[in-house]
């Protein structure tokens, strides 16, 4: 474990690009209320948007078009809903119809218990539309490989991040076990659960494989990482923070299955709305619930 | 809100004192969009296109005035933008080779009528997708991110999205090099501007913070205009004009309320500049022709 937590190396990175590659930021309040979670540094290059979702993204994207490789923070990934169009309709599309490039690079955060509108995780509509790279990073070198992805390609990226992993220091780990009964696919937030969810259910005698998904769009299947252990244990699961129909775990299950022959489950969240009431929050898949759901899978 | 009519606005003054180069100039622009358009609209109605056609007949004396006003600006035009594309320089072929679908187009054929681009002989034009407005805050970003004067077409009906205002307001408060430009048509498919609203884009814009006028598409007036107005940036132009055709297609609802194109030839009936401008309207006929030529088309598009 390092010192350096992922809010550093987000501002880090930030500075770099805009104190030394022409870069800019554009956000709403971006430099008020803890220059968002002290992930944005205080340099030339950030631009206050006003509250103006929709026109504010076709602004990055114009930017983009013109070089500057512009990173635009969604402070709720809700928003993205209203700021979708630019993004969507011209960044995603400029490179097919004209064969011109507009790489933005959209720091979607999400976060959970903060209601029915500052809650949500949408990474799975954006990797429905073509011409997106979408990842979800949790972790410094996670965020470092992603900004360098972002920097070789040319795409608009869409960049899952999770208000709470920002303390992070660390890095997570595949995990192998022999005797496995099921692999668990653990995409952002739930990450933060799933190796103590391997634990509580190894108590009770079910032996897990972990494996980590940062990149969700292009998906590549890597066959040493996912389907050795997938075809070893048989079974599989992916846990993601979104919604779970037509969500991104359903998505990146299929595609395991298909690749695997076995079968592969997905666990998201409830079709039900996110509440700001304890009760009703409808938060991502935590330890306990993943227990749950295994056990059930397993009919154990 | 001030009524529509062919005069609003106009410097009758400009079109007899203006530099004769320059005034055919304008009208050479103007042909070459209007008899580009008529054989694109032949050959729309003969089914030899791989796209739906916007047409900018009626409408391009905007294009071919700011064209020379604007010549060192990057283009955000609208989905109408034939006129746009031909006036700053875009090459016919590849416009004739966009509508067909070929790899020889602007796009290589992706794109089609309302996606055109040009970033070749000194134009750099950026292609709309085709959700009306969305040029203009692409433009004030692009504005902001390069530094260079930027001018963003679009049309009444884009006018009212609540995204053009932002970006607008955005091009104020960063003095953004940016010019607004209205192709004022009165239409939005069908639908006139007084059904849809009761306000007037000239005052959302002067609100703003913007220097911003009301004219119709007089071409001595526009460029006129234009060439004050890009010295105090951010600014809004509404131009008065008159769409020929149907919003997409070649239908025709009736007479337009004034024939720009016929109102230009008059002026150079009074000021002496007739018998030239005909015979650059005759060359730039022959010219599309060409590029037109039906044995040509058939080949290319193989119907």
């Amino acid at each position: 474990m390092g010192q350096r937590t992922l809010a550093d190396t987000i501002r880090e990175i930030t500075r770099n690009h805009l104190e030394h590659n022409n870069g800019l930021l554009l956000g709403e309040s971006i430099t008020a209320v803890g220059w968002v979670n002290n992930t944005v540094p205080d340099c030339r290059g950030i631009v206050e948007l006003p509250m103006t979702d929709v026109a504010g993204a076709g602004i990055a994207v114009g930017a983009a078009l013109a070089g500057r490789r512009p990173i635009f923070v969604i402070r709720f990934q809700d928003f993205l809903i209203l700021n979708g169009s630019p993004l969507i309709y011209y960044a995603a599309k400029v490179k097919e119809l004209h064969g011109s490039t507009a790489p933005v690079f959209v720091r979607a955060i999400a976060t959970d218990n903060l209601g029915p509108v500052h809650s949500g995780v949408l990474h799975s509509i954006f990797m429905h539309f073509p011409g997106f790279r979408v990842w979800a990073p949790m972790t410094p070198g996670e965020y470092e490989d992603t900004w360098k992805d972002y920097l070789s390609h040319d795409d608009p990226m869409i960049v899952s991040e999770y208000r709470l992993s920002y303390a992070t220091t660390g890095e997570y780990r595949d995990r192998r076990t022999d005797g496995a009964e099921i692999t668990l696919f653990a995409i952002s937030s739930p990450r933060l659960e799933v190796e103590k969810a391997s634990e509580i259910l190894s108590t009770r005698g079910i032996k897990s494989n972990i494996v980590h998904i940062v990149r969700l769009k292009p998906f590549d299947i890597d066959e040493g990482r996912m389907l050795e252990p997938l075809r070893a244990s048989k079974r599989g699961l992916v846990i993601d923070s979104g919604h779970e129909i037509a969500g991104a775990g359903r998505s990146i299950a299929y595609e395991l299955s298909s690749a695997s022959g076995c079968r592969v489950n997905a666990l998201g969240l409830k079709d039900a709305t996110k509440c700001l009431s304890a009760p009703l929050r409808n938060a991502a898949p935590d330890a306990a619930r993943i227990v749950e759901t295994v056990t059930a899978l397993l009919q154990r | 809100m001030l009524q529509r009519t062919p005069d609003l606005g106009v410097l009758p003054e400009l079109s007899r004192s203006a530099d004769p180069g320059q005034s055919l100039e304008v009208f050479r622009r103007m042909c070459r969009s209007r008899y580009f358009e008529l054989g694109a609209l032949r050959a729309a109605e003969a089914r030899q296109l791989n796209s739906n056609v916007y047409l900018s007949l009626g409408q391009e004396s905007i294009a071919a005035a700011l064209s020379l006003a604007l010549a060192e600006f990057i283009i955000f035009a609208q989905h109408r933008c034939h006129a746009t594309y031909l006036a700053f320089g875009g090459d016919p072929a590849k416009l004739r080779d966009e509508l067909v679908g070929l790899p020889s187009g602007t796009s290589g054929g992706r794109g089609g009528s309302n996606c055109l681009q040009c970033h070749e002989n000194g134009v750099a034009m950026y292609g709309h997708h085709g959700l009306i407005g969305e040029n203009v805050p692409l433009g004030v970003g692009m504005a902001l991110g390069s530094g260079k004067p930027v001018v963003c077409f679009f049309g009444d009906g884009a006018a009212e999205e609540d995204y053009v205002f932002a970006a607008m307001g955005f091009a104020v408060t960063h003095k953004l090099p940016v010019l607004f430009v209205c192709e004022d048509n009165d239409l939005s498919i069908l639908t006139n501007v007084s059904v849809r609203r009761s306000w007037s884009v000239v005052r959302v814009a002067e609100a703003l913070g913007m220097p911003a006028i009301d004219i119709a598409d007089d071409p001595w007036t526009a460029l006129f205009r234009a060439a004050a107005l890009k010295q105090d940036l951010p600014a809004f132009m509404n131009i008065r004009t008159c769409r020929a055709n149907w919003h997409v297609g070649t239908g025709v609802d009736g007479p337009p309320e004034w024939d720009r194109f016929a109102l230009v030839k008059d002026a150079f009936a009074r000021n002496g500049l007739v018998a030239k401008a005909n015979v650059l309207e005759a060359a730039e006929k022959v010219a599309m022709e060409q590029i037109w030529d039906n044995e040509l088309l058939r080949t290319l598009s193989g119907k």
